[in-house]
C-alpha cells in the first residue's frame, strides 16, 4: 500500500514537472505541448564518418536531452552514397561540406531555420561569411560559406551569402597538411614538394580516396612550381591530366612505397617506419605520438588542406522529431561536444562555448597555440602531450588563418576518378 | 538432377501404361524434383545476373541512375588502355597463383593419400591443413604486413644473418606479397578436390603398374594424374575463380599500388558508379567463363566424374 502512495506520489510530481518543463519549452522553443512526455521516446537515427560520430556523444545527449540518439560510422564514400540515395534510413546526416555539394541537389536535406539556432551569431565567421577575420580571403575548393546556405526551405540551389537557411550546422573541423618522422628524416621540411623529393624513394605515401588525395597532389604540383591553378578545388580537365602525369611519373619511379584508404593504414605506415612522408588526418599523428614514436604535423610554407563537417537533417523529419533535432542541435553549439573534440585536436564551431569545457591549459595548448603548462591528456585519460609542449602548427587564427584550399568536388568529378583510378592501376 | 531423370525414365519403363496423371508422364516428375533447385537458381544466379547485364546499359550521373540502352559503359570500358592493363594484370595474378597453388595443392595432397599410410593420420593431417580456415582471411593476409615489412620479422631475420645488407622492400606492397596472400589462402581449395579423386584412386592400378615395371614416376605421369584430373580441375575452377573475382587482398597487399578487376568495380560503385561497375562485371563474368571453358576442353568433368 504504502509502496502505491509512494508511486502516485512520484508521478503526480512528475506530472507536476513535465507541465513546467512544457511550459518552459513552449515559451522559448515554440515546441508542441506533447514536448515533454514525448520526447523521451525519440529516437533520431544520425550517420556519418567516424571522427565525429562517438558513442560519448550519444550517451551525453541520452543524459542532457532525454532522446536517444543511434549513431552509425561510416567512410566518406558510404556516407555520400548513403545520404543520396537512401534517405529514409536516417534523421540526421553528419556529413563533409564537399559531399553537402554533392548531395543537396537530390533534395534529401531540409534546410534549417536559423532563427531556431540559438548560437548562429557566435558561429565562426568560416561558415557563415566565409572570412574568418574581415581581412582574410575565402581559400579555394569547396569552402563551407559557398554551400552552406540555400534561397529558401526548398532552396536547392546554393545562396552567396548567409540567409535565413542553413544547409548544415558545422560540427568538426581541422586544417589538414603531411605528417612527417622527424627522426627519420633529420632536416626541416617546410614545403608541399618535399612528398616528392627524390630524397624520400619508397617512403613516402599518398592517401587513395581520390577527391582528398587530388587535393594534396595539387598542393604538391604547385609547390614545385609545375602547375599554377586557376582553382586546385575545380580543375580543368588539363590541369588534371598534368597533375596525375606527374604523380604516376613518380609512382613508376618507385617514389611511394603504400596508399592508404582508412586511418589506421596510415598509422601503421608511419608508426612502422615503413613511410617518412606522407598525407595524414590529425588524429593519426596523436595515435603514432601515443605510441612514443615522433611524429609531427608539418606546418608547410603554403598553408593547409582544409576540410569541414556539419550535420543535416533529412527531408523526412518533421514534428517532434524535427523538434528534437533543433533542440540536438542547439545542445551540439553550446560547448560540451565542442571542448570534447578540440581536446582531440578539432575545432569546434563555437570555440567560446566549450572554452567553459576545457581547462585552461587546454584550452592555451589546443586553441591559442601556447606551450602546455602541465600534462595534456586525451579524452581517456591518457597522456598525449607534456608540459611546455606547443601544437604543430600554433593557434587557431595562425592554423585556420592559413587554409589555401577547402576540400571539394570538382565539375570534372567523374573524369578525375576515371583518371585516379589509371593512375592506380599504372 | 541426373540421377532424378534416370531414376523417373528407369521407373516409367513398366507401369507406364497402365497408369495415369504424374507418373504417367515421365517428364514431369523429373521436372518437380528438379523445381526446387531451378527455382532457386532462377532467383538467386539467374536475376541477379540478367539485372547485372541490364544495369550495364544504362547511365548514371552523380547520382541518379537512368535506365536507358546505351554501350556508353562498354565502350568507355574498351576504349581505355587501363581496363586493358588491369584485366592483363588480373590474368597475371590468376595464373601465377594457379600454377603455385598447384604445384603446392597437388604435393600435400600427394603426401596425404599416398605417403600417410593410416586413415587416422590422413584424416588428423588433413584437418590440421583446414586449422588456418578458422579465422577470417582478412585477419590471414594482414598478420602478412608485419611479418614483411621493412623492419619486419623476415628482413630483420635475414639481416641478422647476414644474407642481406639492406632491408628487401619488394617483399610488401608488391606483386610478391599479393601472390604470396594468395597462395596462402587458396592453396586448401586446390588439395581438397585433389586429395578426394587420389582417395578414390584404385591402389591396384598403382600395384598392376608397378607389376607391369613402371617406376614412380611413370606410375605419377601415366597413371595417378590423369586418374585426378578431375580434382585438379574442379581446384583450378575454385583458385581461378576466386583470385579473379577478388578485390581486397588486391588492395590491402599491394598498399593499394596495384589494381585488378574487383578493385575497378569496388571504386565505381563507391562513386555511385553502378552502370558502369555492372558493366565491368559482365565484362569479368565472360573472361571468367572463357577461362574456365578453356579449361574444360581439357578435362571433361562430367565424364571423369
Amino acid at each position: 500500500m504504502t509502496g502505491t502512495t509512494q508511486r502516485l506520489n512520484r508521478r503526480s510530481v512528475l506530472k507536476g514537472a513535465a507541465a513546467t518543463a512544457t511550459l518552459a519549452g513552449a515559451s522559448t522553443l515554440g515546441a508542441p505541448m506533447i514536448w515533454a512526455q514525448n520526447i523521451k521516446n525519440v529516437t533520431l537515427r544520425q550517420f556519418g564518418t567516424g571522427v565525429s560520430n562517438l558513442n560519448d556523444v550519444g550517451n551525453k545527449v541520452k543524459e542532457d536531452l532525454g532522446f536517444t540518439l543511434e549513431m552509425t560510422a561510416l567512410d566518406s564514400d558510404s556516407v555520400t552514397q548513403r545520404a543520396a540515395t537512401q534517405p529514409n534510413s536516417f534523421d540526421i546526416a553528419d556529413i563533409e561540406y564537399w559531399i553537402c555539394k554533392k548531395v543537396w541537389p537530390t533534395g534529401n536535406l531540409q534546410a534549417m531555420d536559423v532563427s531556431r539556432i540559438d548560437l548562429f551569431d557566435k558561429i565562426v565567421p568560416i561558415f557563415t561569411t566565409g572570412k574568418l577575420t574581415p581581412e582574410s580571403t575565402v581559400a579555394q575548393g569547396t569552402a563551407p560559406s559557398t554551400v552552406g546556405f540555400v534561397e529558401g526551405p526548398d532552396g536547392t540551389s546554393f545562396a552567396t551569402e548567409p540567409t535565413n537557411w542553413m544547409t548544415l550546422i558545422p560540427t568538426i573541423y581541422n586544417a589538414d597538411t603531411l605528417g612527417i618522422r622527424p627522426d627519420l628524416i633529420g632536416r626541416p621540411i617546410n614545403n608541399w614538394s618535399e612528398l616528392l623529393n627524390p630524397e624520400f624513394k619508397g617512403k613516402a605515401s599518398l592517401l587513395d580516396i581520390s577527391s582528398i588525395g587530388i587535393m594534396d597532389m595539387a598542393m604538391v604540383c604547385e609547390s614545385m612550381g609545375e602547375i599554377t591553378y586557376g582553382d586546385k578545388g575545380n580543375m580543368t580537365r588539363s590541369e588534371i591530366d598534368q597533375t596525375l602525369a606527374i604523380f604516376t611519373e613518380a609512382k613508376k619511379a618507385g617514389q611511394f612505397r603504400a596508399f592508404w584508404k582508412s586511418f589506421d593504414e596510415s598509422v601503421n605506415l608511419m608508426a612502422s617506419g615503413e613511410v617518412v612522408i606522407q598525407s595524414m588526418w590529425s588524429p593519426a599523428i596523436t595515435a603514432v605520438r601515443s605510441k612514443g614514436i615522433p611524429c609531427v604535423y608539418q606546418p608547410l610554407e603554403e598553408g593547409y588542406r582544409s576540410w569541414g563537417g556539419g550535420i543535416g537533417l533529412s527531408k523526412s523529419l518533421s514534428g517532434l522529431e524535427l523538434d528534437a533535432a533543433y533542440e540536438y542541435i542547439n545542445w551540439y553549439l553550446s560547448g560540451w561536444v565542442g571542448g570534447y573534440l578540440m581536446r582531440q585536436g578539432y575545432y569546434s564551431a563555437v570555440p567560446e562555448t566549450s572554452k567553459g569545457f576545457m581547462t585552461p591549459n587546454e584550452w592555451g595548448f589546443w586553441f591559442e597555440g601556447k606551450p602546455a603548462t602541465a600534462d595534456i591528456l586525451n579524452p581517456q585519460g591518457v597522456v598525449m602531450e607534456t608540459a611546455g609542449a606547443v601544437r604543430d602548427g600554433g593557434s587557431f587564427y595562425d592554423r585556420m588563418g592559413a587554409v589555401a584550399c577547402w576540400n571539394a568536388v570538382m565539375d570534372e568529378n567523374q573524369y578525375m576518378v576515371r583518371k585516379w583510378n589509371e593512375f592506380i592501376a599504372a | 538432377m541426373t540421377i532424378a531423370g534416370t531414376k523417373s525414365g528407369a521407373g516409367s519403363v513398366g507401369p507406364l501404361r497402365k497408369s495415369s496423371g504424374i507418373k504417367g508422364r515421365p517428364g514431369l516428375v523429373g521436372w518437380l524434383m528438379a523445381s526446387p533447385l531451378v527455382l532457386v537458381l532462377v532467383l538467386f544466379l539467374v536475376m541477379p545476373i540478367i539485372m547485372i547485364g541490364t544495369v550495364s546499359f544504362w547511365r548514371a550521373t552523380e547520382f541518379s541512375i537512368i535506365p536507358a540502352f546505351d554501350f556508353e559503359n562498354y565502350s568507355f570500358l574498351f576504349g581505355s588502355p587501363v581496363t586493358y592493363s588491369v584485366f592483363l594484370n588480373t590474368l597475371k595474378y590468376a595464373l601465377i597463383t594457379w600454377a603455385v597453388t598447384l604445384t603446392l595443392g597437388y604435393t600435400v595432397a600427394y603426401f596425404l593419400a599416398f605417403h600417410v599410410r593410416s586413415l587416422t593420420w590422413q584424416i588428423v593431417l588433413f584437418l590440421l591443413c583446414t586449422i588456418p580456415f578458422w579465422t577470417s582471411n582478412i585477419i590471414r593476409m594482414i598478420s602478412w604486413i608485419p611479418f614483411l615489412g621493412r623492419n619486419g620479422i623476415a628482413n630483420s631475420a635475414l639481416l641478422s644473418w647476414g644474407v642481406i645488407d639492406e632491408p628487401l622492400d619488394w617483399l610488401l606492397f608488391s606483386d610478391f606479397s599479393v601472390i604470396l596472400a594468395f597462395v596462402h589462402l587458396y592453396t586448401l581449395f586446390m588439395v581438397v578436390p585433389i586429395f578426394n579423386t587420389m582417395m578414390r584412386i584404385d591402389k591396384s592400378l598403382i600395384e598392376a603398374a608397378r607389376d607391369g615395371g613402371a617406376n614412380g614416376l611413370q606410375i605419377l605421369w601415366n597413371v595417378i594424374i590423369p586418374l585426378t584430373k578431375p580434382g585438379i580441375m574442379i581446384g583450378t575452377i575454385f583458385v581461378v575463380t576466386l583470385v579473379m573475382g577478388d578485390f581486397v587482398t588486391v588492395r590491402i597487399m599491394s598498399g593499394s599500388q596495384s589494381a585488378n578487376v574487383g578493385r575497378l568495380i569496388s571504386n565505381d560503385i563507391a562513386l555511385l558508379q553502378y552502370p558502369s561497375a555492372a558493366a565491368t562485371a559482365v565484362v569479368l563474368l565472360c573472361s571468367v567463363l572463357i577461362v574456365i571453358g578453356i579449361f574444360l576442353r581439357f578435362v571433361d568433368i562430367r565424364k571423369e566424374l
